[in-house]
């Protein structure tokens, strides 16, 4: 096997060693090709790529405000389409400007059925900012803004159903990813494109700052997520469920929580002990939910 | 036309060499079959297979290791650098 495949992620970027977003950005830039134009939301990817007079990016690429990605990739849509060209139209943003901040504007964008393809790296946290909670944060996780402590166990609310939200709109291609699984993600991401109107992929991106865990560990704990059922990776075409990612033996969530810094109080303070059990009904309940 | 704010050149991060910032080496070894597996997960594009077997690049890997780990050779291997 040699590498044939042209990256239009540029090295050079700013990310940490070790940073989930990156890979699954190159991931997904391998597959939309020369012909894009990518906006981006305020985030990690849009500082770590775009530190002043210094582009990572081999793609045209646009970042506006946090909330206004969706917005402004409607704009750039409507600028082609009058100008009868063909460029993909691709939103890349994190879970802050996805879940949180940018939720108006994405509403607005899949209810007026624009033809672009929205891509969230859900890395569970502002990470960008200092680790503060965001509604993609999952239950019980230890962030700057939800400190476990002697009152507190972390999180006390769950992951927001983003995917779900995004499928209320009626969109007719809605799925979830992860950069552990490379070709699921490229396949996803491919088939995406066939679809006309908006499209939403949500990509899990462990980030080993913000999770605490070793950087090299970033493949092991985004696949510990899927196989513990923390994360569902599905596929849903036309309103149905298509594809659904199996996981033959499934491992306890306490593997996936023992992995993370972020986690270790409900190991650890036996006052957690019932979190880390909610954690493994959620994941239980995915399992069922999914079928995974 | 691009005003204050705007970057023109494509990829001009590729000036920064982030290798720099590495403490940990990675060095392929024999056992290297050129499967691509750590090309795929490098964050810093620094990976390529070259005639059949993993090729770094010094000038920007990082020493993240996500290569040696994921490697299933286990024919990567991180070495501390001091420089």
């Amino acid at each position: 096997m040699e590498t044939k495949k042209k990256d239009y992620l540029a090295p050079g970027h700013r990310a940490c060693p070790g940073c989930g977003t990156a890979i699954g950005v190159k991931l997904i830039l391998r597959v939309l090709g020369e012909d894009t134009i990518v906006v981006s939301a305020t985030g990690c990817l849009e500082t770590f790529t775009a530190t002043y007079e210094q582009s990572a990016w081999d793609v045209p690429w646009i970042h506006s405000l946090f909330e206004n990605a969706a917005a402004v990739a409607t704009g750039v849509e409507a600028a082609l389409e009058m100008r009868g060209e063909k460029t993909k139209v691709v939103v890349i943003s994190g879970d802050g400007g996805t879940f949180d901040i940018g939720m108006g504007a994405i509403s607005g964008m899949f209810e007026r059925g624009n033809n672009i393809l929205y891509i969230c790296y859900d890395n569970e946290a502002y990470m960008n900012t200092g680790v503060q909670r965001s509604g993609a944060t999952p239950f019980a996780a230890t962030t700057t803004t939800t400190p476990a402590g002697t009152c507190s166990f972390g999180k006390a609310e769950r992951k927001k159903d983003m995917a779900a939200i995004a499928l209320a709109h009626g969109l007719d291609y809605v799925a979830t990813a992860s950069i552990a699984y490379p070709r699921d993600l490229m396949d996803k991401v491919a088939k995406a494109l066939t679809f006309q109107g908006p499209k939403y992929i949500q990509l899990h991106a462990p980030c080993c700052v913000g999770w605490g865990f070793e950087p090299q560990e970033t493949i092991e704990v985004a696949r510990l997520a899927v196989q513990t059922g923390a994360v569902p990776l599905y596929e849903i075409e036309n309103g149905q469920m298509t594809k659904v990612f199996k996981v033959p033996a499934k491992k306890p969530a306490l593997e996936y929580l023992k992995a993370q810094g972020r986690f270790k109080h409900l190991l650890q303070d036996p006052q957690c002990a019932h979190a880390a059990e909610t954690v493994q009904q959620i994941c239980d309940e995915n399992i069922k939910r999914y079928g995974i | 036309m691009l005003n204050i704010g705007s970057v023109t050149e494509a990829g001009k991060s590729r000036n920064i060499k982030t290798g720099q910032w590495r403490s940990f080496r990675p060095t392929v070894g024999d056992m290297c079959n050129g499967c691509g597996i750590c090309e795929m997960f490098c964050p810093d594009m620094s990976i390529r297979i070259i005639t059949g077997k993993c090729t770094i690049d010094y000038d920007f890997c990082k020493g993240c290791g996500i290569c040696a780990r994921e490697c299933p050779k286990d024919a990567i291997k991180m070495t501390e650098e001091r420089k």
